[in-house]
């Protein structure tokens, strides 16, 4: 295989991966400060223990983040360079204020979050929560506007020529504020806030389910299930300004999102379809003319589509894109019949009653997850071929001087070690579940002390 | 002492200029490149000081038999690793953002390293994490020899790839990188490698005689007489080397003798280490080992600057401050950051160890 499909599947790799775990510390975190809050109002011991329980499944999370997240900021440099020489002086800006900014105020307050129960006063500590959740906010800030820029560029010139080309930064606010980055950060952080709610969600219902700690997990239910509504509503909208947005700035990705070829006419837009790349048309059940009046509140409005862009500017896999975006939209509206569900039943007093309800919420927790993969499966095969919308070809983004099997060996690497991290977040998530919330020792060395002593002497 | 306050600005401003020269800004005669330059090269020397107590203690860790020792150990490091980590990865935005052509041709260079580098991150990271949530032996014994051998990997590759930089590289006219995968691994970067391990080794070790008691703290002791002495030999070999071997990193010490003062101070620190030591003031030797780190650090920089990547192939396409720099826009902004971000940053890293000071006590939240 060529360089860059080694390159592109590398780096599709890491960041998805990467991207399981931020948003479940954003959203868990966001958790932690209402729960640590609440405990801080009421002085319930409760939402202390529940508190304490979803700080050691946080530090689980975190850790796994950081860890894949500096393969990210590396990764630019090795395998992207002609990339990072090109975006450095906007990209890189965007990237070391996230460091000095965000990463330094989560990382600081983290030990003392994970450490810290015994040695600071509880104001203290809630203080320090809520600085890894603020940390953890604005590094979504600055790496989604760090995106945005590339998706639709602004504040920038173009200095030099040919290899020595080079974006420069003219207007700072206008290059943060850039037509995407609001919309999609808003998105981005009601995504994260859904991916950890569901988690909550799940584990709860599944003790209930189980009859375990049932007062606590009804307590953190309701918590986690007020979230997850509000979210889960607001993600519609904010969804919907993402779509709007995308077809004014990047009129063929929208196209490829709904299969539209026809260079200019009504389009539809489509529940469920496929689409046939050979034959440039698309089968589906829609409502006609729906992406038209989505656009402009128009039925009849013309709609740009992929014909209107010579093959060499329309995105790859346009099928995968349709789909991506669809199934990512079919979760939004889950979520939402699910979180109104619960709701009513709540109002109700039934809500602890509805068994098969609650075996859904345990399901449920892969739903946001899948939703976030594919939303940026989405924005970013819809940006193909340009690494830069408009002004860098990811083609021609790549590292001139590494080879092949350079990426080869470090793509395999990668990809045994994320297997190993993953079997292992999943089995220790599983066991610190099954211990469940009140056993607060991390460690049970019992076994290991029978063990030793068989060892000679007690010395290992 | 109001008029006082309201001076700094003021000061400021005055200070401020234009250098007609390179087109670039000036706060008090220093340009904006070289001003980035020492932001660099001060988080880098952070992340050294920071990060190289904990992959040095992390180093010794298999030399520590006991179950409890070896948690100890690990505790000692439990609350600040991440913090100290994330030096590193402001030193990666900051390189990124102000000489972004010396991040692209330095990481795409040095490949094999960095992934290695990496690699050895993410198992570090793991072994932390995972060691002591289960109770069978294999399980803590892989681990910990996860942990030992990926801190000494990553000192080691650090080690490394300041040592490629050191030494220089062959580039081509675009600046980019013109040799082979495989020269990454010189005798010199190699020296420079095990330096640095020998280094972080007595660094960690200093730090653990803070946190330690009883036995532990015993045979922390020994094994720092012994990297003590490792680190020296390790030293005197390399300055041997340099000067012998690599003219170049001298030229600027002898183009201006009073520089010298930098490395004098910096062979000073390191003889007060084995004195402090000896007279149970571990504290100071901390800041001392601490002090060389950083001075051996600014020695290196100020040999280079202001050359970043220096062009082996000697066809002069070396990457200085001046032509693998930002814009001046981009630098203004960024310093601007720096002026409000470093202090906050500075000030959470003085919180942690603030909380977590004395020796170290296992509790139910510990590793
Ligand atoms: C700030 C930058 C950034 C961020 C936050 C993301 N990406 Fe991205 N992505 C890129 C910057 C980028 C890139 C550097 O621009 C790539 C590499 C090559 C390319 O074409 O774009 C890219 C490519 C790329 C591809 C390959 C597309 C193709 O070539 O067909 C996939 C599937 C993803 N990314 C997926 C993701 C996912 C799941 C993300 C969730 C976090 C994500 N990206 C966040
Ligand atoms: C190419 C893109 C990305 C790069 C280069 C990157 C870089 C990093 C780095 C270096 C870290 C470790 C920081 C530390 O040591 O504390 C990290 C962690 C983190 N990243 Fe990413 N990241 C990327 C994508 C994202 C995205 C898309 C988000 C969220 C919207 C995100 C949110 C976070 C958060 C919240 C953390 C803290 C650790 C955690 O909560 O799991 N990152 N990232
Ligand atoms: C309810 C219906 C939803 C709609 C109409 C919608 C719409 C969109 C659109 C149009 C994009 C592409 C933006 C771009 O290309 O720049 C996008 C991206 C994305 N979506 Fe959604 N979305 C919905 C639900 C969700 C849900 C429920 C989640 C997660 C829980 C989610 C997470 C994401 C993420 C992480 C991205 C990538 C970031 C971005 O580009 O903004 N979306 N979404």
């Amino acid at each position: 295989m060529d360089v860059e499909v080694l390159a592109r599947l590398q780096f599709a790799f890491t960041i998805a991966f990467h991207y399981i775990y931020p948003p479940l510390s954003i959203g868990l975190g966001l958790l932690m400060v209402i729960m640590e809050g609440l405990y801080l109002r009421t002085g319930k011991k409760v939402y202390e223990t529940m508190c304490r329980f979803w700080t050691r499944i946080f530090a689980l999370t975190f850790g796994i983040g950081v860890a894949t997240g500096i393969v990210m900021e590396f990764e630019f440099g090795t395998n992207w360079a002609t990339y990072s020489r090109y975006v450095g002086d906007i990209f890189g800006s965007a990237l070391a204020a996230e460091g000095i900014f965000a990463f330094a105020l989560e990382s600081g307050f983290l030990g003392v979050l994970l450490f810290g129960w015994n040695r600071v006063s509880s104001r203290v500590h809630f203080i320090a929560t809520v600085g890894v959740f603020l940390g953890s906010m604005f590094s979504a800030i600055w790496i989604t506007v760090a995106n945005s820029w590339m998706q639709t560029p602004a504040g920038y010139h173009i200095v030099g020529e040919g290899m020595e080309a080079r974006a420069e930064i003219v207007d700072f606010w206008a290059m943060v504020f850039n037509p995407s980055s609001m919309d999609r950060l808003s998105h981005v952080w009601i995504g994260a806030f859904l991916a950890g709610t569901f988690l909550v969600l799940s584990v709860h219902a599944y003790y209930l389910i189980r009859g375990r700690y049932v007062d606590l997990s009804r307590k953190a239910f309701k918590i986690a299930l007020v979230v997850a509504t509000v979210f889960s509503l607001s993600q519609l909208f904010t969804g919907h300004r993402n779509a709007d947005m995308v077809g004014e700035h990047q009129p063929a990705k929208l196209a490829a999102m709904e299969g539209h070829w026809e260079a200019s006419a009504p389009a539809d837009l489509y529940v469920l379809g496929w689409v046939d790349e050979e034959t440039e048309t698309t089968a589906g059940l829609g409502v006609p003319g729906g992406l038209g009046f989505m656009l402009e509140q128009d039925f009849d409005a013309p709609v740009t589509g992929l014909q209107a862009f010579p093959e060499a500017d329309r995105p790859e896999r346009i099928n995968a894109i349709f789909q991506f975006y669809h199934i990512m939209v079919a979760i939004g509206m889950a979520l939402i019949g699910l979180t109104l569900a619960a709701c009513y039943f709540w109002w109700r007093g039934t809500l602890f009653k509805q068994r098969w309800l609650l075996w859904v919420f345990v399901l449920a927790v892969v739903l946001p997850q899948l939703a976030n993969q594919f939303g940026w499966y989405t924005a970013e095969m819809g940006r193909q071929p340009w690494v830069v919308y408009g002004l860098l070809r990811t083609s021609d983004a790549l590292s001139n001087t590494v080879t092949a099997n350079q990426v080869l060996f470090s793509l395999i690497g990668f990809t045994l070690i994320y297997i190993l991290l993953l079997t292992l977040f999943i089995y220790l998530l599983n066991k610190k579940i099954k211990k469940g919330p009140y056993d607060e020792s991390e460690i049970d060395d019992r076994p290991l002390q029978e063990e030793m002593a068989r060892v000679a002497g007690g010395e290992i | 002492m109001k008029i006082l306050f309201a001076l700094v600005p003021f000061l400021f401003l005055t200070a401020c200029g234009n250098d007609p020269g390179s087109g670039y800004s000036t706060i008090a005669g220093i340009d904006y490149p070289t001003l980035w330059f020492l932001v660099v090269g001060a988080v880098f020397t952070g992340y050294g000081i920071l990060d190289g107590f904990d992959l040095g203690a992390g180093a010794w860790h298999l030399f520590f038999r006991k179950e409890e020792s070896r948690r100890i150990a690990l505790n000692a490091v439990g609350p600040v690793w991440d913090g100290n980590e994330v030096w590193l990865v402001i030193g990666g935005g900051t390189l990124f953002a102000g000489f972004p052509v010396v991040y692209a041709t330095l990481f795409s260079a040095m490949y094999i390293p960095l992934m290695l580098f990496l690699f050895a991150l993410i198992f570090r990271a793991l072994s932390i994490e995972f060691r002591s949530k289960e109770p069978m032996l294999w399980w803590r014994s892989m681990w910990d020899v996860a942990y030992s051998v990926s801190s000494a990997l990553l000192a080691f590759s650090l080690g490394v790839v300041l040592g490629n930089v050191l030494l220089g590289m062959p580039l081509n006219e675009n600046m980019e990188f013109s040799g082979n995968w495989l020269s990454f691994l010189n005798p010199f970067a190699i020296l420079v490698g095990l330096t640095a391990l020998a280094l972080f080794m007595m660094h960690g070790a200093i730090y653990l005689t803070m946190k330690t008691e009883g036995r532990l703290f015993a045979r922390v002791n020994t094994l720092l007489q012994r990297s003590i002495i490792a680190f020296v030999l390790l030293f005197v070999l390399l300055t041997g080397y340099v000067l012998l071997y690599i003219p170049h990193l001298s030229d600027g010490l002898r183009a201006n003798p009073f520089l010298l003062i930098v490395p004098v101070l910096s062979i000073l620190s390191i003889a007060n280490i084995p004195r402090l030591v000896s007279k149970q003031r571990y504290l100071l030797a901390f800041i001392f080992s601490a002090l060389t780190v950083g001075l051996l650090l600014i020695t290196a920089a100020m040999e280079l600057y202001p050359v970043i990547l220096l062009d082996s192939s000697g066809s002069g396409n070396n990457i200085t401050v001046y032509n693998g720099v930002a814009s001046n826009k981009s630098l203004g902004i960024m310093l601007t950051f720096v002026a409000i971000g470093g202090p906050l940053a500075i000030g959470y890293t003085a919180f942690v160890y603030k909380t977590f000071w004395g020796k170290v006590r296992l509790d139910e939240h510990s590793y």
